[in-house]
C-alpha cells in the first residue's frame, strides 16, 4: 500500500531538519587533520606534532614554481621578527612541490633566507584534507589548533589583514 | 528518495555521535566562446575547434567527513560539455571519487579512492591535477602500517581511474622506508641522517594480441636512499622494470630503467643543488594500448625548472619517458642587504642549468632495427651519451627591493627546444629561443599595488617572436584587475595580437575571476603535465571556495 503523502512530508521535513541541524553543528571551528609529511631531510612527521606553545601558527601552501607564494612569504619574512615578537606566532611553510622540485625546495628555502618550518607535502594528502584548490592557501591556527582563519591567493599587502587577525587571538 | 533520506539521517546522527567536521571546496569554470576572424575561429572552420555548443563548463566539489581516526568523503564532477583542451574522455557527470578511511594504532585503511606515491614516484604515483584534467587516482584498497617508530610499510592493490572508467589493468603493490637513525637506538645522536626505501609494482593485464605471446604480469622494482649531513643532502632512486611491450614503446620486449640523483648543500641565504637523471624504456601504464597522460602508474619528472612567466611556458619541457639522459644545476643566493651589491634591501640571485640528450642505441644486429616491434629493441650503454639533443636552458633571475615601495625583478632565459622530438612538431626542428623579462611591484599605498610585465622572446624558428605586456592592479584583500596583451611578429604569417581584460574578487577562501579576451594556441604545463590548447575567444568565468 502507498504511503499518505502527508507521511512522506513529514519523513522529509524530519530529513530537511535534521541535515541543517547537521550544518548547525558544523559551527564549531574545524580543527586541524593529522597528515603525514616529509621534512627537509626525507623524516616523516605528523602534522599532530605541530606545537607553538598555545601561541597562533600559520600554515602556508607554497611550491617553488608558485611566484605569488614566494612574495608572500618573502614579505612575511620581512616582517617576521616583529610579528613574533609581538605575537609569539610561528609561521609553517609547506611545499606541494614533487619530485621534479622537491630536491630544490631547501636550497630554495635556505637561498630566500626564509626563516621559517618548512615541510614537503609531495602526494598533497595534507592539500587534500585541507581542501586546498590553489596555491598560496594560509591557514590560521589558535592554541587549540583550530582553523580560526583562511584566505586564498596573495595580492602584496595581505599580510597586514592576516597580522590583524593573529593579534585577535592574543 | 528513500536513499536521500537515509543518507541525511545518516549524516547528521554522525555528526552527533562523533562531534566530526565537515569540510569541502568547489570549483567551477564557465566559458562563452566567440568567434574570431582573425584566428580562424568560428563554426565555419570546423578545424579550428570552435565548440557548437558554444558554451561549456568544468565544475568539481569535495565534501569529506572527519573524525579523530575515520575519514569519508566524495567528489562529484561535471563536464558539460569539457573545456577546450580538456582531455575530451572527459564528457559528462557523475560520483568519481569515494572513500573510507580509519586508522587505529598504526595501522591506516583506505577502501576506495585514493592517492599515492611511493619515494619519488618513479615507480608508482597516483595523482590528480584537476585543472589539467590529469587524475590517475586509484581504486581498491591501501594499508598503511608503522610497526615501530622510523619504520614505514605500505600496500596498494587496485585499477586506475581514465575519465569515467577504469583502466583493465589491475596494480598490486608494496613500499618499505625505514629512518636509521629514528628505528635503531644507537643511531639516535649520529649526525649522518639515513633513510632507505624499496619498492616492488605488479600490474595484471590479459594478453588478447592476436601477434605477440605478451607478458600479462609485469613487474618493477625500485630502492632508494636518502643522506643527509649539516648542510648536506643527498637523494637517489633506481628504478628496475621487466619487459613491458606497449602501445608507447612500440611493443619491444625490453626491460626498462630509471636512476634520478639529487644533491644539494645550502645555508641561510645560499641554497646549490645539482640533479642528473637517466631513463631508458621507463613508459610504464596499467593498460598497455593506452597513451598521452592516460592510466600511468609512475611519474616520471622532469628536470628542468618549471617556469611561470607566460612566455616562458611557450617551449615547455616534457619527459620523454623511452629514453633521455640530463643534468641540471641551480643557484640561489641571496647579496646580504647593507653590502655594496646588495644594497639596502639585499638582491636575489637565482640561476639555473639544464639540458637532456637522447640515450645510447644501438641495433641488436644487422637485420634487426633500433625499437623494432617483438623484439628486445635496442641495446644502451648505460654511460653513454646518445648524439641527439633535446633540451638545454640556461635562466638568470635577478631581483632588488629598490625602496619601500618598488621592486624590479630581471629575468634572461636562453632556451634550446628540439620541438620535432619532444612536441612533434613537424617542420620547426630545433627552436632557439632568448627571452628577456622585466617585472616591476610598485606600493601605491596601504593596500594598493601594480604590477607590470614586459616579455619578450625572440626566435627565428616556428612563430618567431613574441612581445607581451601586462598591468595587474591588486587592491588587497579583496580586488584585482588587469590587462595584457601579447604580440606575435616576425613571422611570415598573420601578425596577431591576444588582448585579455580580467577582473577578480577574492574573499577568505572564495574567489571569482572573470576574464575577457583571445587565448594563444599552445601547450601548458602545470605540475609536470601538459596539455594541448586551441586559440579561442571569448568570456570565462572562475569560481573557487572551500569551507
Amino acid at each position: 500500500m502507498k504511503k499518505p503523502k502527508t507521511m512522506k512530508k513529514i519523513i522529509l521535513f524530519i530529513a530537511v531538519v535534521s541535515s541543517s541541524l547537521c550544518i548547525m553543528a558544523q559551527d564549531k571551528m574545524n580543527t586541524f587533520p593529522s597528515v603525514n609529511l616529509k621534512t627537509v631531510e626525507g623524516k616523516t612527521i605528523n602534522t599532530s606534532t605541530f606545537e607553538n606553545d598555545g601561541n597562533p601558527i600559520v600554515i602556508s601552501f607554497w611550491a617553488t614554481w608558485c611566484k605569488p607564494c614566494a612574495k608572500e612569504l618573502d614579505a612575511i619574512s620581512e616582517i617576521y621578527d616583529d610579528w613574533q615578537d609581538e605575537t609569539g606566532v610561528k609561521v609553517i611553510a609547506i611545499s606541494i612541490d614533487d619530485a621534479r622540485n622537491s630536491a630544490k625546495v631547501a636550497p630554495y628555502a635556505n637561498g630566500k633566507d626564509w626563516p621559517f618550518d618548512i615541510y614537503l607535502d609531495a602526494n598533497s594528502d595534507l592539500k587534500r584534507a585541507l581542501n586546498v584548490n590553489a596555491i598560496p592557501h594560509t591557514f590560521l591556527l589558535n592554541a587549540k589548533k583550530e582553523i580560526v582563519w583562511q584566505h586564498t591567493s596573495y595580492f602584496d599587502g595581505d599580510e597586514e589583514e592576516m597580522f590583524e587577525e593573529i593579534k585577535k587571538l592574543q | 528518495m528513500n536513499k536521500i533520506f537515509s543518507f541525511l539521517i545518516l549524516c547528521s546522527s554522525f555528526v552527533y555521535a562523533q562531534n566530526g567536521n565537515l569540510s569541502g571546496n568547489f570549483q567551477s569554470d564557465f566559458q562563452l566562446y566567440l568567434e574570431d576572424e582573425a584566428l580562424g575561429f568560428n563554426l565555419e572552420n570546423p578545424g579550428s575547434g570552435f565548440p557548437n555548443e558554444r558554451f561549456l563548463s568544468n565544475g568539481f566539489a569535495n565534501i569529506m567527513y572527519n573524525t579523530t581516526n575515520f575519514s569519508a568523503g566524495m567528489r562529484y564532477e561535471s563536464y558539460q560539455n569539457g573545456l577546450l583542451g580538456y582531455p575530451s574522455g572527459y564528457q559528462g557527470e557523475g560520483i568519481t571519487y569515494r572513500y573510507a578511511q580509519f586508522s587505529n594504532h598504526g595501522l591506516d585503511v583506505t577502501v576506495g579512492n585514493f592517492y599515492e606515491q611511493f619515494g619519488s614516484g618513479m615507480i608508482l604515483r597516483a595523482y590528480e591535477e584537476r585543472n589539467l584534467g590529469y587524475d590517475n587516482a586509484f581504486d581498491g584498497i591501501r594499508l598503511k602500517y608503522s610497526p615501530s617508530k622510523g619504520i614505514y610499510l605500505k600496500s596498494v592493490v587496485g585499477r586506475q581511474r581514465l575519465f569515467f572508467n577504469k583502466g583493465a589493468g589491475i596494480v598490486r603493490a608494496v613500499d618499505g622506508e625505514i629512518s636509521l637513525n629514528e628505528a635503531l637506538v644507537g643511531l639516535t645522536q649520529a649526525k649522518t641522517q639515513i633513510i632507505l626505501g624499496a619498492s616492488f609494482v605488479s600490474k595484471f593485464q590479459s594478453d588478447l594480441n592476436p601477434s605477440f605471446n605478451l607478458p600479462e604480469n609485469v613487474g618493477s622494482w625500485a630502492s632508494r636512499m636518502s643522506l643527509n649531513r649539516g648542510r648536506w643532502s643527498l637523494n637517489s632512486e633506481y628504478v628496475h622494470k621487466y619487459n613491458d611491450p606497449s602501445a608507447v614503446n612500440n611493443y619491444i620486449f625490453k626491460t626498462g630503467n630509471a636512476l634520478l640523483m639529487s644533491g644539494s648543500y645550502s645555508k641561510r641565504g645560499f641554497g646549490l643543488s645539482l640533479d642528473a637523471k637517466r631513463i631508458d624504456n621507463m613508459d610504464y601504464r596499467s593498460e598497455r594500448d593506452q597513451n598521452l597522460q592516460n592510466l600511468m602508474i609512475n611519474y616520471l619528472p622532469s628536470l628542468t625548472k618549471q617556469h611561470a612567466y607566460a612566455l616562458a611556458t611557450i617551449y615547455p619541457y616534457g619527459t620523454i619517458t623511452t629514453g633521455e639522459m640530463g643534468l641540471q644545476a641551480e643557484l640561489n643566493y641571496k647579496i646580504k642587504k647593507g653590502s655594496k651589491l646588495g644594497g639596502k634591501y639585499g638582491t636575489g640571485i637565482l640561476a639555473n642549468f639544464s639540458n637532456v640528450y637522447a640515450i645510447d642505441k644501438q641495433q641488436l644486429n644487422d637485420s634487426t632495427q633500433i625499437g623494432e616491434s617483438g623484439t628486445l629493441g635496442y641495446t644502451s650503454d648505460f654511460f653513454k651519451v646518445g648524439e641527439e639533443k633535446y633540451f638545454q636552458e640556461f635562466s638568470l633571475e635577478i631581483s632588488r627591493k629598490i625602496n619601500k615601495k618598488l621592486k624590479l625583478i630581471g629575468t634572461y632565459i636562453n632556451t634550446e627546444y628540439n620541438s620535432a622530438v619532444i612536441v612533434g612538431y613537424k617542420y620547426s626542428g630545433m627552436i632557439y629561443s632568448e627571452i628577456v623579462v622585466l617585472e616591476a611591484q610598485y606600493k601605491i599605498k596601504a593596500k594598493h599595488s601594480i604590477r607590470t610585465e614586459l616579455q619578450h622572446l625572440k626566435t627565428k624558428q616556428h612563430e618567431g617572436n613574441w612581445l607581451m605586456g601586462l598591468v595587474e592592479y591588486t587592491v588587497s584583500p579583496h580586488y584585482f584587475f588587469a590587462v595584457q596583451n601579447l604580440y606575435n611578429y616576425g613571422n611570415e604569417y598573420e601578425k596577431l595580437t591576444y588582448p585579455t581584460l580580467s577582473a577578480g574578487y577574492n574573499k577568505g577562501t572564495s574567489r571569482f575571476a572573470l576574464s575577457y579576451g583571445k587565448q594563444r594556441a599552445g601547450i601548458f604545463c602545470v605540475g609536470g603535465v601538459c596539455r594541448n590548447v586551441p586559440a579561442s575567444n571569448g568570456l570565462s568565468l572562475n569560481i573557487t571556495s572551500s569551507f
